[in-house]
């Protein structure tokens, strides 16, 4: 195995008073502006004093411990890990997207693209009307739980602020109906990973605000049962609120709008390829059916003749308002819209098709090497659960060990324990992006980590053994909180 | 095909192991009568045709010459920024859950929360928030959960704010019953009343927000409207911009010497001038840093250094029990991502200047918009709108609406501010400009050539 590598020391240790990366100050200016004394800084900020060649070593090394889709297989279940193109990068960045302010008037380029992504959305979801305003998943779903409260109350039907959330779902979604003033009812799954429908049926009521649903769901199966869910929600006076954190799965073979869906968010970084950035910038765009066309938040691009503009408050009266400082993440929206270009009508079904057939051959193949899947007699959608619970009891592992194990194999983990309802849980989502043979190797590689569970359990326990670092210590994370840099004393 | 890496062999083989015989058997446990029809997008296009595409819808939107601030400030952004930024290591990794394999975005935070804290003198960091108004809307609903002493969810935000902020704030927060109200400013120096607060004392207040400099480029006088915040036991929430930090006192030292220099409780603020291109509007980031107390309430991520199981340094998301992943309906926010690729170019931008080249680019940025406003008033029925100190952005007064003299300087190239007409009525015709280190004096000279031109004909026109 390769030897542990040296630890890249902190910015402000490499840092020298009077050193400094002098061709990217500005020129001084000739006059006597001036900050006057009482609002002038003390002392300068504590800023790294580093050459450029120091600053570039220095994050280039940074980024060399990182694992990322272009270095490693990346099966992170519920993240949709596919490749996100170079194209959607380089014309995203194109100098006059790039240097645009976004209050100028209004560009009508770039508009056209953010025109053609709203009407490309609103197909491929069934639905009425798209904004692309929100920044990320929570906060697409934060405006689709203010629009069905908004709707509501436009009606007069103030009573209703029950959110009703499966047990499996993501933790933003009971999140996000707290945020939006709603609460929240939990209800559970039967076997098979449906909806329990005798639940649902009980849960409903003159409370009811709406349903929250993934489908496929995070257990990785498709709710069979979703016309029926549709029909009783809608009959309680609720609406259906589609989590697009699985669109992946379905995308061109079902659209939430036919399914009775009234709203949508859909993670332009999942399905439509923008990268995660490690952690952001993510675009949540949302769709409606008619009954929420007046709550989409603004802007929104709008069409008059040939000319592409920003419809406001003055469009919307009843928008549930801005989101964002301006329009949203822009070119995280213009990445979509170049990976939909390059895709087209055909490609965007064969996402879902290979992500299918990636997702239910490796299930497979795990199960034929023994390992047990959650949800045996379903179809995978886009991703799958395999319980490490039988390895847990025979050899005291745990989907974590496991999960550090394959670091060390080079590949990223697997979601684990999520969703939380299933024990010891592995969620894996491959991505149509990965080739067979890649595929292939994760497998060898889980079989080998099998063999070691029996042989050489200590090897999981302490792993990972080829990273930077080795498991961490979050409890004195958390308890000796150490959150920023000081100087020595 | 797109993207797809499966041969027909492949395939086939696949299928053989699941035991189906076609890919759309895979689909089988979708209701028949829910499946799609042909999706009515275009055909695929190759990534020449898509380059083709816009490369001239780009070129169509053209590269004016650019005054507006407002929120958004262009500057150079030095070339290793995106560069590095963009390596595929950073800009194709997941948020770091699994620490080992994420020591590079993670160190990268820890680097970044340090510098936050250095700028705004405050004790902890997040690792970032969606954008500056976002972060406003987040900063007021924790000035709820912070400030004990409050029970009505009230807060107070000056006019002189961004009024898009207001608005982020109102939809956000708005849900969660918190009320805002608004604070004037005074019309000659175009900083907030402190007299309009008096009414307030004494009363449940749950926080003040402070914009240093306002939205009219103004400086505030911070350290009283600070002091006036602690003495009524309002939290004070301070917007600030991060270029100006490396010449304005830093929030965390706001409040006079007798009031005990008490400094701001909660400071966020946009970040896109750390690096972060206009970009049509983003992605940027919104900051967020607050005093140690309060760590528990602040939303979003954070992280932590700590050691590995042999005692080596090592760094990982902590105190993740706020977080919606843990804490579902009872979590501080609903958010789980930062803005990280932003956060990755911001930390490149910050470490290139340093505290000496921020501090150029500020002096740079304050003179250029002296020199932007010292020329633009000597243009016939132009004049400065007030007398406070300001930083980088100024109001404009005008003797016509400014709607129609935007559009004659767009019209020559020039994207001369932003009208203020639907904002701020009471001010009559105003324009609010801004000038950075960007713009040279042959850019000046371009402006104010081109808006006497205009004004002259108008003139002449009328």
């Amino acid at each position: 195995m390769p030897e542990l590598q040296a630890r890249e020391p902190l910015i402000f240790e490499l840092s020298k008073p009077g050193r400094g990366a002098g061709t990217q100050f500005p020129p001084r200016v000739a006059g006597s502006a001036e900050i006057p004394a009482h609002l002038r800084r003390a002392a300068p900020p504590l800023l790294p004093e580093v050459s450029e060649l120091q600053a570039v070593r220095h994050f280039t090394r940074l980024s060399q411990m990182n694992f990322s889709i272009d270095t490693h297989f990346y099966p992170l279940g519920s993240c949709t890990m596919k490749y996100n193109p170079k194209a959607c990068n380089s014309f995203a960045m194109l100098p006059e997207f790039l240097g645009r302010h976004p209050l100028g008037p209004e560009p009508q380029g770039f508009m056209a693209c953010m025109y053609e992504l709203q009407e490309m959305l609103q197909e491929i979801t069934g639905m009425r009307g798209v904004s692309l305003t929100p920044m990320a998943g929570a906060q697409g779903e934060f405006a689709g739980v203010a629009m069905i409260r908004a709707y509501h109350r436009a009606r007069n039907d103030l009573g209703r602020n029950e959110i009703i959330v499966p047990q499996a779902a993501h933790g933003t979604n009971p999140a996000t109906a707290a945020m939006c003033g709603c609460t929240v009812k939990e209800i559970p799954c039967d076997a098979d990973g449906n909806v329990d429908i005798d639940a649902l049926k009980a849960a409903v009521g003159p409370a009811t605000a709406a349903i929250m649903l993934t489908n496929p769901s995070t257990l990785g199966v498709f709710e069979h049962k979703i016309v029926e869910v549709a029909r009783i929600v809608h009959e309680a006076g609720g609406l259906l609120y589609y989590d697009g954190a699985n669109l992946n799965a379905i995308l061109g073979k079902v659209r939430p709008g036919d399914m009775g869906f009234d709203v949508i968010h859909i993670n332009l970084h999942k399905t439509f390829s923008t990268p995660h950035g490690g952690g952001g910038p993510g675009s949540g765009a949302v769709g409606v059916g008619a009954r929420l066309l007046p709550f989409l938040p603004i802007p929104v691009v709008g069409k008059e003749g040939a000319r592409f503009r920003w419809l406001t408050e003055r469009d919307l009266p009843q928008s549930i308002g801005r989101l964002s400082g301006f329009m949203g993440n822009a070119g995280v929206n213009l990445r979509a819209y170049i990976y939909m270009r390059l895709l087209g009508r055909d490609g965007m079904v064969r996402v879902a098709e290979f992500a299918a057939l990636n997702a239910n051959y490796l299930m497979k193949r795990l199960q034929a090497a023994g390992f047990e899947a959650a949800y045996p007699g379903r179809r995978a959608s886009h991703e799958f659960i395999i319980t490490l619970k039988r390895e847990n009891k025979l050899y005291h592992v745990t989907a974590m060990d496991v999960a550090k194990r394959l670091l060390d194999y080079g590949f990223h983990a697997p979601t684990t324990y999520f969703p939380l309802l299933v024990p010891e849980c592995l969620l894996i989502e491959p991505t149509e992006t990965e080739a067979k043979e890649d595929l292939d190797r994760f497998c060898d590689a889980m079989i080998e980590i099998r063999r070691e569970m029996a042989t050489e359990p200590e090897k999981l326990s302490s792993a990972p053994h080829t990273m930077p670092v080795r498991r961490l210590d979050d409890v004195r994370a958390a308890k000796q909180l150490d959150l920023a840099w000081k100087p020595a004393a | 095909m797109a993207f797809i890496p499966h041969t027909p062999d492949d395939v086939a083989r696949m299928l053989e192991l699941i035991g189906v015989r076609s890919i759309d058997d895979l689909f089988d446990e979708i209701p028949g009568e829910l499946r799609a029809g042909v999706l009515g997008v275009p055909p695929a296009m190759s990534e020449m045709e898509v380059g083709r595409l816009l490369s001239e819808r780009a070129a169509g939107d053209g590269r004016p010459l650019n005054f507006i601030g407002a929120g958004a400030y262009e500057h150079h952004i030095p070339a290793p920024v995106w560069a590095i930024t963009t390596r595929g290591e950073f800009y194709s990794a997941y948020t770091p859950y699994q620490a080992e394999a994420s020591q590079g975005t993670l160190q990268l935070i820890y680097e970044y929360q340090s510098m936050i804290c250095a700028l705004t003198g405050m004790e902890v960091s997040n690792a970032s928030l969606y954008d500056g108004a976002s972060a406003l809307a987040e900063a007021c609903l924790m000035a709820v959960r912070a400030n004990r002493a409050a029970n009505s969810r009230r807060i107070l935000l000056p006019r002189a704010v961004n009024p898009v902020y207001a608005q982020v704030a109102q939809s956000i927060a708005g849900n969660q019953d918190i009320v805002f109200e608004t604070v004037d400013f005074d019309r000659s120096t175009g900083c907030t009343l402190l007299d309009s607060l008096q009414s307030y004392g004494g009363q449940d207040v749950t926080a003040l927000v402070v914009q240093q400099p306002n939205f009219f480029g103004n400086l505030e006088e911070v350290d009283q409207l600070t002091d006036w915040a602690h003495q009524n036991k309002v939290l004070l929430i301070a917007v600030v911009n991060p270029t100006s930090l490396a010449l304005l006192k830093a929030p965390g030292q706001w409040g006079t010497p007798s009031g005990g220099h008490q400094g701001a409780d909660i400071v966020c603020g946009e970040g896109q001038p750390l690096g972060v291109p206009l970009s049509s509007g983003g992605p940027y980031f919104g900051f967020m840093a607050t005093r140690m107390q309060y760590v528990r309430q602040m939303p979003g991520r954070i992280v932590g250094r700590t050691v590995d199981t042999e005692g080596r340094p090592g760094f990982s998301l902590t105190l993740q029990a706020r977080e919606q992943h843990i804490r579902r309906s009872k979590a501080t926010s609903n958010i789980c991502t930062n803005q990280g690729l932003m956060v990755t170019a911001a930390t490149i931008y910050m470490s290139l200047l340093g505290a000496e080249g921020l501090a150029r680019v500020a002096a740079a940025s304050l003179q250029r918009t002296a020199d932007l406003v010292a020329r633009l008033a000597r243009v016939p029925g132009v004049k400065p709108a007030f007398s406070a100190q300001r930083f980088h952005e100024a109001v404009l007064l005008l003797d016509r609406p400014a709607a129609p003299v935007l559009a004659a300087l767009a019209r020559r190239g020039i994207f001369g501010g932003l009208d203020l007409a639907e904002r701020y009525p009471e001010l009559g015709p105003a324009l609010l400009v801004c000038a950075t280190e960007t713009k040279l004096d042959v850019d000046i000279d371009a402006y104010a050539g081109a808006l006497t031109d205009i004004m002259n004909s108008s003139r002449a026109a009328a």
